[in-house]
């Protein structure tokens, strides 16, 4: 298939390098079928690019062919090894090695050319069924052949024998550096090719920093800013940008900030996958609100990641522990991994490189980065700050809840946290400061902004123990919240005046309880002579009547026996009774009832 | 290539100096084409037959020409005597190619 001749297709179709920044940044890749010039200066990063170009198509089941002209293959597969490819096993079967450095013992006679070669090529490309060819350093070639005309002439070459051996990629890489004037003489090759893509490195603040930019992508749009490109274990990473659409989707769900006060100012705590920046100048316990956000996740048996700078993990989790957070068993039994990067060697890049590579490692749901504008230590402020908003997006696009640190040195947090220009892409922003009064140094934290939540705007005093970080209660006095010695002597009146209150309250409640309980005694004791009443009443009920009755028989027995007095006695009796029983009682109603029995016994 | 070297080297008395040469050329490009007569005027001139050339078409066996290292064509490997030496290009600068083959001593002869 010779796709050269055919006319150009919409869309350009695309194969991926699987270099997922630089696909992203080409839409999809390097031109199919067609060549690609990748151009730079030395250790610019062009040959890992092609390498590890060629070793993903491997993966993918392309086989591919790296010509080296300035490199033995040896020691192409030694510098490799820094990454985790496995090159010298893919190298074995599925990637062939030409190594066409010709080494400095060769004579050279007159011209040559490439048709020898290429010939060689095309015998190794069936054998081992290649998809993917790179011409590595052709610069190195081409200076040998010491005439422009044979220059172009092989460069024709090349490009015709691509064309009749279909191959999915051709790759060219060249030492061009920048506008200088050797590039005048590659003019032809940037020319020829489809895709060009420039590499730089370049020092910044004694930094090196790597940049990619796609310069001409012939029938196809592009990215065509310069992008940073980083060297992690994995190979080349290059920071594409993010799609211009956001698309996250926004968690309604809740997760604590650390303790339940901080959580009520934000109106219920911070949102899943938010992002959260705490600003402050040293010493206002920004560690702290980070290290209890941390243990909070982690109790929640949430994966977390703690990254600092400049101090090692160790050191904070002890000190953490000094105001009763503790992270060790979380550490030890994986949920949380801390780690802890040294500012001075690297710059703002490689810092992002490492913290991708703990993501996917780690696979957090929470993460901390303490102090994130550590990062600005090296390599200057406009890296550090692409770098810190890229995190925050990442962050966001992984899901992962996050909280950032910075560091300010003034005390005007508007001003101040602007620094690594990350104030505003954060979702919330807690700042810690001093509030210097009445002698005393005292932590103050506000909560400057909350994205879509309602959140508490009163400055709070922020308090350490050992049980951990603690907003004070709120005491304003004259507008102000009260703090330090000023809340303390506040906290005590108000104490003080609870304790009179309570003690009023006691003291009345005693007096009602005495009250209630005299009278209770009152009902007591009537309710006992009702049931004495009751029961005496029982003897004159119905039954007893009968009683009553046959003693009167027994009584007209008697008389009868005696045949003596007439029947008035009883009666008599009757009367004395009654009369005993009201002497006894004394209660209206005995006396009622004395009546009525008196009614009852004639 | 490495085995064959040794291999002739001792097949080859040292005294009588026969130079064992190999010329990669591909097919008939025009520079493949000058350097097998460039080759031949050099080996007529100076060695007086004391020489074993063979000519490889990479085309033909490019496995051969991967094997033996070769890179771009015309290529002339100098096998034996050692030490071995390797000249690329149409062996339009003859200088360069007696030099490299070492020529000048063992023939006498001075170089034009």
């Amino acid at each position: 298939m010779n796709s050269r001749k055919k006319p150009i297709r919409q869309p350009l179709p695309k194969i991926a390098t699987g270099i997922e920044g630089f696909d992203a940044l080409s839409h999809g890749g390097l031109p199919r079928n067609r060549i690609s010039l990748l151009k730079g200066g030395p250790g610019s990063g062009k040959t890992v690019f092609a390498l590890q170009s060629l070793v993903n198509a491997v993966r993918r089941r392309e086989p591919g062919i790296f010509v080296a002209f300035e490199e033995s293959t040896k020691q192409i597969i030694a510098n490799a090894g820094s990454f985790d490819w496995g090159l010298p096993a893919i190298a074995r079967n599925k990637l062939f090695f030409m190594d066409a450095h010709l080494s400095p013992e060769v004579v050279q006679s007159g011209e040559f050319d490439l048709s020898g070669m290429l010939a060689m090529l095309k015998a190794k490309k069936e054998e081992i069924g290649a998809r993917w060819i790179v011409f590595d350093g052709i610069d190195v070639l081409l200076t040998l052949l010491q005439n422009p005309m044979s220059e172009m002439r092989e460069i024709y070459r090349i490009r015709d024998w691509l064309a009749a051996n279909d191959v999915n990629a051709a790759i060219i890489t060249a030492k061009i550096d920048g506008d200088g004037s050797a590039m005048l003489n590659y003019g032809f090759l940037q020319f020829m090719v489809d895709c060009v893509v420039r590499f730089e490195r370049r020092l910044e603040y004694g930094v090196a920093l790597h940049r990619i930019q796609i310069t001409k992508y012939r029938g196809s749009d592009f990215a065509a800013g310069e992008y940073p490109v980083s060297f992690g274990p994995a190979g080349m990473e290059v920071d594409a940008p993010e799609p211009a659409e956001i698309k996250q989707i926004a968690s309604g769900e809740r997760v604590s900030a650390g303790f339940e006060r901080l959580d009520t100012m934000l109106g219920g705590g911070l949102f899943r996958g938010s992002s959260t920046l705490i600003t402050g100048v040293p010493g206002t316990s920004k560690t702290t609100l980070a290290g209890k956000f941390v243990e909070a996740a982690c109790r929640r048996g949430e994966r977390t990641l703690f990254v600092s700078f400049d101090e090692s993990a160790d050191r904070i989790a002890r000190n953490l522990t000094s105001v009763g957070i503790h992270l060790k068993t979380h550490l030890k039994n994986g949920l949380l991994r801390m780690y802890s990067g040294r500012t001075e060697t690297v710059g703002a890049e490689d810092h992002l490189v490492k913290l991708k590579a703990l993501i996917r490692e780690h696979r957090p749901r929470c993460m901390v980065i303490d102090p994130l504008s550590a990062i600005t230590k090296t390599g200057g402020i406009v890296a550090a700050r692409a770098v810190a908003n890229r995190f925050i997006f990442l962050a966001k696009d992984e899901k992962i809840t996050v909280m950032v640190t910075a560091i300010n040195e003034g005390d005007e947090p508007e001003t101040e946290a602007t620094d690594l220009q990350i104030s505003t892409i954060a979702d919330t922003w807690i700042h810690l400061s001093y509030l210097i009064r009445s002698g005393e140094r005292n932590r103050a934290l506000t909560i400057i902004k909350s994205r879509g939540t309602w959140h508490s705007n009163q400055v709070r005093e922020l308090v350490l123990s050992d049980a951990g970080p603690m907003l004070a209660d709120v005491y304003t006095a004259g507008g102000e919240v009260l703090m330090g010695t000023l809340r303390w002597e506040k906290e005590n009146e108000e104490k003080a005046k609870t304790g009179q209150r309570r003690a009023e309250f006691d003291q009345k409640r005693g007096a009602l309880e005495l009250a209630e309980a005299d009278t209770r005694a009152r009902i007591k004791a009537l309710e006992q002579d009702l049931e004495r009443q009751r029961a005496e009443l029982e003897l004159y009920s119905s039954d007893n009547q009968a009683h009553i009755v046959s003693s009167s028989d027994r009584d007209k027995e008697l008389r009868r026996i005696r045949s003596a007095d007439p029947a008035t006695r009883p009666s008599r009796a009757s009367g004395r009774s009654g009369a005993k029983v009201r002497a006894t009682s004394g209660s209206g109603k005995s006396a009622a009832k004395s009546r009525a029995e008196g009614r009852r016994a004639p | 290539m490495r085995r064959r070297k040794k291999d002739r080297a001792a097949a080859v008395p040292a005294v009588t100096t026969v130079v064992v040469i190999c010329l990669y050329i591909a097919d008939s490009a025009p520079n493949s084409v000058r350097a097998i007569a460039n080759l031949e005027a050099i080996c007529n001139e100076h060695l007086k037959g004391n020489f074993r050339l063979e000519i490889i078409d990479v085309l033909e066996s490019p496995q051969r020409a991967l094997a033996d290292g070769i890179v771009v064509t015309p290529s002339l490997a100098k096998l034996s005597p050692l030490p071995a030496a390797r000249v690329v290009g149409n062996l339009s600068d003859r200088a360069s190619v007696l030099r490299a083959l070492g020529i000048r001593k063992p023939v006498g002869e001075s170089v034009q």
